[in-house]
C-alpha cells in the first residue's frame, strides 16, 4: 500500500488538446481519495497518467516512494476498474479474476486460494463459471472489482466505476466499494462526476475543472465552503443561491433586499457575491419576522421536500430548500427569510472565496 | 374503462396470429416470389451450370446441335486431363493450379500478417496525420492494375523479379494490403481499448496485451479480411499475364485463358479446370461463413 503524490501534472494530446492544465494532489496512504468534475475536466485523462497508460506531457507521479513517470502500467502494481468493465469475454469469471495472478506468474494453489477469497469478498460463488456476456452489468462490475482487488495492488484507481448500473444497484455498490476499501485499508483513487457518489465516497474530495484543481478537501468542507464559484456552483443540489451583495452597515445586503452576517476581514472596494445554501433560506408568510416581500415562482415537488424557486426582486430567483409540510402555491406572495449562519463570500472577478 | 381494456386483451392474440386473409396473401406472395426466384436463379447461374455440364460431356456432345441438355454421355477425361499431361506425368494446368494456392496463399498471409497490426496500431496509437495517412494507403488502390502494370513490368525487370512466384507474391500482397488495412481497421476500432488497458495493469506488455486480448476478438474479421484478400489474389489475371510467362510460373487464371485461342479450342478442358478453378475459393468461403458474415456486418469500413 501506498500514498499517490501527483506534482504539476500536464498532459496535452497530440491534436492539441489540453487535458489535464495543471494538477497537484497529495494521496494519503489507505485514502479513500475523490476526483469529481463535469464531463471533459480531466478526470480519466489524470487517472490514466497515475495507472501508466497515457504518458504525462510534463508533470511527476510517485507511487509510494518511487518514481514511476517511467514505469510501464505492469511495473506500477495498482489496479484500475473502468468505467466499461473491460472483463475478457472469452472467460469464465473465474479464470477472469485468476488472470492478473497467472500474469504474475503465482503457483496454482496460492492462485486459486486468492480468486476464492475475492469472490468470498464480493459475493460471485455462484457466478464463477459463467462468462461475461451472461452476468448482469451489476455482477459484471462485481466481477471488475473483484479481479481488481484479487491481486492486492498499492492502490486502486477506479474510473466512473458505477456509471452503468441503475441508480438503487449504484447506492448498493456505493456502501460496498467504501465497506471493502475500509476493510482492506488500500489506497483508492475514485473518479466521477456524480457528486452524491463523492460526497458519500470520499475521505476527501478533489473538484476539477478544465484540467485543473479547484477545491480539495473533506466532503464536508467543499459543502460547507466552496472554494471557488465554480464550486459553489458546482456542489449541491440544487447548488448554492449566488447572491451579488454589498457591505453597508455592518452587513451584507442583497438587491433584493436579503440581509446576512458578514464573515470577518471581509476585504474592502470589491464586488462580492455571497453563496447561500437553499436550506439556509427559508419560505415564510408575507411579512413575517425580518423577511423580505417575494413571489414563489415555481414549485419542485420532491417527495421528501419541496424546492421553491423565489423572486425576490434580486438578479436573478433564488431556491429554497423546505420539509414538506409547509405548503406555497406558485405564484403566492410570501416572506423569504435567512435563517443561516454566515455565508461564504467570493470575489466577483477572481471567483475565489474571500472570506 | 372496461371497453379499453377488453380491446387491449383482445388485440393480442390477434397480433401473435395475423388474420387468414393476410397469411392467405403472404402464402400467394411467397409463392410468386420462389417463382420468380428460380427463373432469376436459373438464368444467373445458367453459365456456371453450362460449364460444369461441359466439363463431364464427351467431346462429340459438347459440339452437338441442338446442343445435348440431358442424355449426353459422362465422362471425367476431361478433369483428368487437367490434373494428368499427356505424356502420364503432370500437366501444365496442375503446375499452373499449384502456383495459384502458393501465391495467393502466401501473398493473403502476408498481407494479413502486415495488414493486422498496422491496423491496430492506426486504431490506437495517436499517429501524426493519421486521416492524411490512411487516405494515402487507400489511395494506392485508386488505380487498377491494368493502370500500373506497365512501370511494375519495368521495375521488375530491373530487379529481376519478373516471371517469379515471389514477383507475384509481393504485388498481390501490396494490393492488398491498404484494403486489409482499412478493413481491419473498422474491426479494431470496434474491440475496446480497455481490454489492453486492463491487460497492461494486470502485468502484460502492450504487444502481449493485443496478442492475448484483442487479436482473439479480431478473428471473425481477419477471417472475413483474408477471404476477400484471397479471392483477389487468386482470381488476379493483368498482374499474372503480363508478369509471368513461363509454365512453372504462371498462375491458374492466365493459364485456363490460354488454353483458348490455339487452332481448336478444347472446351471440356476449359470448362474442367475452370471448374476446378472455381471450387477452392467456393469451399474456403464456406468454410467461413459464420465468420464472414459475423465480419462483415460487424465492422466494415466505418470511421
Ligand atoms: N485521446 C485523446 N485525444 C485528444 N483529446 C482527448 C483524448 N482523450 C481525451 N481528450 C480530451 O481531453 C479532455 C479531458 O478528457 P477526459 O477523458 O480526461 O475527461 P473526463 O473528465 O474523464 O470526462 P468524462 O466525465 O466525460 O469521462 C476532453 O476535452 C477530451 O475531449
Ligand atoms: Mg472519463
Amino acid at each position: 500500500m501506498a500514498g499517490i503524490e501527483v506534482t504539476a501534472l500536464h498532459k496535452r494530446y497530440p491534436d492539441g488538446t489540453v487535458a489535464v492544465d495543471h494538477v497537484d494532489l497529495s494521496i494519503g496512504d489507505g485514502e479513500l481519495f475523490v476526483m469529481l468534475g463535469p464531463s471533459g475536466c480531466g478526470k480519466t485523462t489524470t487517472l490514466r497518467a497515475i495507472a501508466g497508460l497515457a504518458r504525462q506531457t510534463t508533470g511527476d507521479i510517485r507511487i509510494g516512494d518511487t518514481l514511476v513517470n517511467d514505469l510501464p502500467p505492469a511495473e506500477r502494481d495498482i489496479a484500475m476498474v473502468f468505467q466499461f468493465y473491460a472483463l475478457y469475454p472469452h472467460l469464465r469469471t473465474r479464470d477472469n479474476l485468476a488472470f492478473p495472478l497467472r500474469a504474475e506468474g503465482l503457483p496454482k494453489a496460492e492462485v486459486r486460494e486468492r480468486v476464492e477469497e475475492a469472490a468470498r469478498l464480493m459475493r460471485l460463488g455462484p457466478l464463477l463459471d459463467r462468462r461475461p456476456r451472461r452476468l448482469s452489468g451489476g455482477e459484471q462490475q462485481r466481477v471488475a472489482l473483484a479481479r481488481a482487488l484479487v491481486r492486492r495492488p498499492r492502490a486502486f484507481l477506479m474510473d466512473e466505476p458505477l456509471t452503468n448500473l441503475d441508480a438503487e444497484l449504484r447506492a448498493d455498490m456505493r456502501t460496498e466499494i467504501k465497506h471493502l476499501q475500509g476493510e482492506l485499508g488500500t489506497t483508492m483513487v475514485y473518479v466521477t462526476h456524480d457528486q452524491v457518489e463523492a460526497m458519500s465516497l470520499g475521505h476527501r474530495i478533489a473538484i476539477l475543472n478544465k484540467g485543473r484543481v479547484e477545491q480539495i478537501g473533506t466532503p464536508l468542507e467543499v459543502y460547507d465552503r466552496p472554494a471557488t464559484l465554480f464550486c459553489a456552483a458546482f456542489i449541491g443540489s440544487p447548488p448554492m443561491n449566488l447572491i451579488e451583495v454589498e457591505v453597508a452597515d455592518g452587513k451584507l445586503r442583497g438587491k433584493g433586499g436579503l440581509v446576512l452576517t458578514p464573515p470577518p476581514g471581509l476585504p474592502r472596494d470589491r464586488d462580492l457575491v455571497a453563496g447561500v445554501r437553499p436550506e439556509a433560506l427559508e419560505v415564510t408568510e408575507p411579512g413575517a419576522e425580518r423577511s423580505v416581500p417575494a413571489r414563489v415562482a415555481s414549485v419542485e415537488w420532491l417527495g421528501d421536500e419541496i424546492i421553491y424557486v423565489v423572486d425576490h426582486g434580486g438578479e436573478r430567483d433564488v431556491r429554497v430548500r423546505m420539509p414538506p409540510t409547509g405548503r406555497f402555491a406558485a405564484d403566492a406572495p410570501v416572506g423569504l427569510r435567512h435563517t443561516g449562519g454566515t455565508p461564504a463570500v467570493y470575489d466577483v472577478k477572481t471567483e475565489e472565496l474571500v472570506a | 374503462m372496461g371497453v379499453s381494456v377488453n380491446e387491449a386483451v383482445s388485440t393480442d392474440p390477434v397480433r401473435d396470429h395475423p388474420p387468414p386473409a393476410r397469411r392467405r396473401g403472404g402464402r400467394g406472395r411467397s409463392a410468386l416470389e420462389v417463382a420468380l426466384l428460380t427463373v432469376l436463379a436459373i438464368v444467373m447461374l445458367f453459365p456456371v451450370l453450362w460449364m460444369i455440364e461441359t466439363s463431364i460431356k464427351e467431346n462429340r456432345d459438347v459440339y452437338a446441335i441442338p446442343a445435348k441438355f440431358f442424355n449426353f454421355q459422362f465422362t471425367m477425361d476431361h478433369f483428368k486431363d487437367v490434373f494428368v499431361g499427356a505424356g502420364g506425368g503432370r500437366s501444365a494446368l496442375s503446375v499452373s493450379f499449384l502456383n495459384s494456392v502458393v501465391v495467393a496463399g502466401v501473398s493473403t498471409v502476408l498481407a494479413t500478417v502486415l495488414g493486422v497490426p498496422a491496423a491496430w496500431a492506426y486504431s490506437r496509437f495517436a499517429v501524426k496525420a493519421k486521416k492524411d495517412q490512411l487516405f494515402f494507403i487507400l489511395s494506392t488502390r485508386f488505380m487498377p492494375p491494368v493502370v500500373v502494370v506497365i512501370p511494375i513490368f519495368l521495375m521488375y525487370r530491373q530487379v529481376g523479379l519478373i516471371d517469379t512466384e515471389l514477383g507475384l507474391i509481393l504485388i498481390y500482397a501490396a494490393f492488398n494490403l491498404p484494403f486489409t488495412i482499412w478493413m481491419m481497421k473498422g474491426f479494431v476500432d470496434e474491440v475496446p481499448a480497455e481490454y489492453e488497458d486492463a491487460a497492461m495493469l494486470d502485468g502484460y506488455t502492450r504487444l502481449q496485451a493485443f496478442r492475448r486480448f484483442t487479436l482473439p476478438l479480431l478473428v471473425p474479421g481477419i477471417a472475413a479480411t483474408a477471404v476477400f484478400a484471397l479471392i483477389f489474389s487468386w482470381n488476379e489475371f493483368v498482374f499474372a499475364i503480363f508478369l509471368t510467362s513461363s509454365d512453372d510460373v504462371r498462375t491458374a487464371p492466365p493459364a485456363i485463358a490460354g488454353l483458348i485461342g490455339g487452332t481448336t479450342v478444347d472446351w471440356g478442358l476449359v470448362a474442367a479446370s475452370s471448374v476446378v478453378f472455381a471450387l477452392p475459393v467456393l469451399v474456403f468461403a464456406y468454410l467461413v461463413r459464420k465468420h464472414l458474415v459475423a465480419g462483415v456486418t460487424l465492422g466494415a469500413v466505418r470511421r
